[in-house]
Order: C-alpha cells, then structure tokens, then sequence
C-alpha cells in the first residue's frame, strides 16, 4: 500500500442559504485556500474528484459547470461521484494506490436551500414502492429512533446529551452554523417535530461546500509539516429496504470499522457524520469508540450539515486537528442514504 | 422471463407492465453574483464582460471565475455592440416551440473587445450570405422591452464593415 495523507482543507462558513453566490463562486476561495495551505501550484494537481447531486441545484450536468471553479484547462484528469465527498476522496485514495497520481484535489458542494430539501431527498427511495409515498429523511431518521428507543438500544436523554455536547462544540467552530450552550433537560422540554425526533435532534438546513487535498507519500511530507495519513479507509452498504435492516446498529460501520483498523490502536478524537442525534449513539457503538474519545470537537452534522460535503469535512476536520498536534490518532466517518444504509470509515494518524 | 414460475396466487393475473408516479420539485435558481451583474446590465443595454487578472482574457457572459486559471474574475470590461462571426449554423429544423421562420443561421459572435464568442442570431441578411468574419451589430428590442435577458438583444445583422482578417478572431475558429 502507498502511504497517503490528507494535506490540506478548506470550508465554507456554512449557512442556512446562500442565495447571493452560486456554487461555483461558492468553491473558488475554497480551492484558493486549500492551495495555498499545501503550499502547491494548481498544476501539482493529478487528479481532480468531485461530489455533488443535481438534484439539490435542479439542473442537470450542474457538476460539470462546477469543475469551473478549478480551471479544467488545459484538460485535467477529473471524476466526480453523486455521493457525498468521503467518496470521492476514496476513488482518489483507490487511483493513489495505482501509483501514477501523486496530489489529488477533493471538493464537494451542496446547497439545500434551492429546493424543498426534504421532498428532495425523498427522491433517493426506490421509484415504485417507495418514491410515490414521499417518504423523507426526517420521518425515516424518525423510524429508526423510534425502533432503538423502544428496543432500548439507548434514551432520549442519551439523544439530548448528544445535541447539547455537539452545540457546545460548534459554538467554537468558526465555521459552524450553530453552537451554543444548551441544557438537555430544557431540550427535553421542547415538543416533538416528527415524533419521536424534536427540531434539535435533526441537522440544521445547510449551504456549503469544502475542499481536500491528499498527497502520496514524499509528496505528502514536502507539502505538510506533519501529514495527517490515512491508516485505513473503508466502506460498506447495507439494503436499501428499510424493513430487510436492523436499524438500531450499523453493521456496515462495524465491517468498515474493521476492515479500517480502528481497534488497532488507542483513539485520541472521532468525527462522526451522523447527521440525527441517535445516530451518533449508533456510530459511537458501531466503531467501539471508548469513553474519553473527543467526539466530534468540530460540533459535527447537527450544526452544520451541508449534503454532499459534511463526510468530507469530517475527514478534513480530523486531519487537521492532528496536523495541528491536537492528537495522534483519530476516526472520521461518513455516511450517505437514508438511515446510515452506507458508511465509509477513515482512521488518520501523525507521524 | 419465459423460466420464471410464479406462485399459484399470481397466476393468470395480468403482470404490471408499467407505472407512473408524477413528481414535481421547485427550485429557486441562484444565478450568481457575476451572471445576476451581467444580467443587470444587459437590462440597462450595456454589455460588461470580466478579464482574468492572470491570463487576461475576457470573458463575457462571465462566469466570475477563469475556466483556465482557476482565479476570480474581478475586473469589468465594457464590451463594444458590435462583433465579428466566427462561426455559423443554418437551421432547417423547425424545433417544438420555435418562433423561428427556417431556415434561420444561429452563429458565434465574438463581441469587439472579448475573447470568447457568445451565441446569438443572425438576421436581415439571406441566410446563405451569412460567413465566417462577417461584422454584425445587435440589434436590441424597444426600450419598454429590455430587462435582465439576452432576449432583450433581439438579433445580430451585418453593420456593413468589410469583413475580419482571419487572423482577428483565429483564437476562436
């Protein structure tokens, strides 16, 4: 295996809606700033993977108009996946491991606030069954609570901790979207949104958009003063069909988790994409993350969640904060479909 | 499909060969701080493309950013109403919803002053005339009309110069 690390991040400062700039204008300072923070000329570059889903923009090939925002020009080597931007740092990840790409450039963008997000996503079901019921990601992320908290896989308690420990963390977060101090009984004390889910276990509406750059080996040293490398990096998907899966675990995690080698050493921080309060519980367990790990010090999906991007921001946020020396060894999770049906999960370490 | 034995249930029932479920989505489009700028002012009959502070070239309807270079595109450049054709098509397909008479000839014009041609068409003159370094002008819609749309240019037609050097627009042949 080459060895691979992440060299630089960059990230909007997320918003409820951006109506003043599209996306493309929206990713320039971005790829700007993830350039000048590796320290490389745009033609260092390689390879260039984008994520993104027109269904969020409403127009076709939108991902195409995006690749503007790099300058493909003279023609560039280019992928892009309707997944979220963890994806897409695998299939750079996965053509670094073929050896003929060095510096990989990552972006992922997602505006929610175009459309009805929630009729949106429902579109993601299956067309015949499921699609015509308009089933959305709230009342499903709902089903799946209601299951684990009648299977007592964990409380509602435990969910308001969640939140109120993840607002704390935002709070910090310039980038962040919310961030307060909160008290979980007073969340408690708010009425349900789609029951069992109040307004606060949900992630917040998003704009935003982030950069990553990973580079192979000597050139991940000359690029960073201390790479943050990818130890392990995995993903597995679950059925589609709600009914076929047990929703209070997430065995694709478990078997990424695995397959990543989290357990092969002692975990300093985790950011999790669990974009619903319960979900986090679910991760949580699913990685075997120990008490004491910092979980999601960035303040994760619950205040910030742009689609499309906030997996790839959990892998730049745990990259840098041990860039930074702000710990050794640390997890990212993403996840994409309706009640975490698929996980990718990075482990990242210092020298 | 012939190998496939149903349950005795689902025998003889007529198998569903097709289904519709309509879905309609809203969206509101953002065009951009550098679209919604030109836009504005082409509702003000001013034609205002941006250069690249790094390759220098304008780029007009610009798209706040250099395809090649990567960079914001800052700078505002008014831009001449008249251009050179650079190249052309004469349309004998009569699409659905056209209000076009066919043949009609749809060319790039590569407005005095930019260095990438826009899309527009080409009138009052017969369409078999039409030709590569041909100087045209816009003709725009009355005043009442104009607002924040290209339409509000209704055509290009020859402005009677002698025709560009080849050189003059050899970059976007």
């Amino acid at each position: 295996m080459r060895d691979v690390a992440v060299v630089s991040f960059a990230q909007t400062h997320h918003a409820r809606e951006v109506s003043d700039i599209n996306e493309v204008e929206m990713l320039m300072p971005l790829m700007g700033e993830a350039l000048a923070g590796s320290g490389i000329p745009k033609d260092r570059i390689d390879f260039v993977c984008s994520a993104s889903s027109d269904y969020l923009a409403g127009q076709p090939f939108s991902f195409v108009m995006s690749l503007d925002a790099f300058g493909p020009w003279p023609p560039i080597s280019e992928s892009h996946v309707d997944m979220d931007g963890a994806w897409a740092l695998y299939e750079a990840w996965v053509k670094m491991q073929m050896g003929k790409t060095d510096v990989a450039l990552i972006y992922a963008y997602g505006k929610s606030s175009p459309g009805d997000i929630r009729r949106v996503l429902s579109r993601q079901m299956d067309p015949y069954t499921v699609g015509p019921l308009w089933l959305d990601p709230v009342s499903m992320a709902a089903l799946q609570a209601r299951v684990g908290l009648e299977a007592g896989t964990f409380t509602v308690e435990q969910m308001a901790e969640v939140v109120a420990r993840n607002r704390r963390a935002g709070a910090t977060n310039p980038y962040a979207q919310l961030g307060g101090e909160v008290d979980p009984a007073a969340l408690l004390a708010e009425p349900e949104f789609v029951a069992p889910l109040r307004k606060h276990d949900c992630p917040p509406i998003t704009d935003g958009a982030a950069v990553v750059v990973i580079a192979a080996g000597d050139a991940a040293r000359e690029l960073s003063d201390r790479p943050a490398w990818i130890r392990g990096i995995d993903h597995r998907i679950e059925a589609h069909a709600l009914g076929l899966r047990d929703l209070t675990r997430s065995v694709s995690t478990e078997q990424a988790a695995a397959r990543a080698g989290v357990a092969d050493g002692p975990v300093d921080l985790a950011e999790l994409h669990a974009p619903f309060s319960h979900q986090e519980l679910i991760i949580g367990d699913a990685l075997g993350l120990a008490d004491g790990v910092d979980v999601n010090p960035s303040g994760g999906p619950l205040c910030a969640n742009p689609i499309m991007t906030a997996g790839l921001i959990r892998i730049g946020e745990a990259a840098t904060r041990i860039s930074r020396g702000g710990g050794d060894r640390a997890v990212a999770h993403a996840t994409s479909g309706p009640c975490l049906q698929q996980n990718l999960v990075c482990v990242l370490e210092g020298e | 499909m012939s190998d496939v034995t149903l349950p005795a249930s689902l025998q003889g029932v007529e198998p569903v060969k097709s289904i519709r479920t309509p879905a309609r989505l809203d969206y509101v489009y953002t065009a951009g701080r550098a679209s919604s700028r030109f836009l504005h002012n082409v509702a003000n009959k001013r034609l205002v493309g941006q250069r690249c502070p790094v390759c220098h070239k304008v780029y007009v309807p610009p798209r706040g950013s250099c395809p090649t270079d990567g960079v914001p595109t800052e700078e505002d450049v008014e831009l001449a109403h008249t251009g050179t054709v650079t190249s052309f098509c004469v349309v004998n397909v009569a699409f659905m919803g056209t209000l076009m008479e066919i043949p009609y000839v749809g060319a790039l014009i590569l407005l005095d002053g930019s260095d990438i041609p826009i899309m527009h068409l080409i009138q009052e003159v017969p369409y078999d005339q039409v030709h590569s370094g041909m100087r045209v002008e816009a003709v725009w819609v009355p005043d009442d009309e104009i607002g924040p749309t290209l339409e509000s240019i209704r055509h290009f037609r020859p402005n009677g110069e002698p025709d560009a050097s080849f050189e003059s627009y050899k970059d976007n042949a």
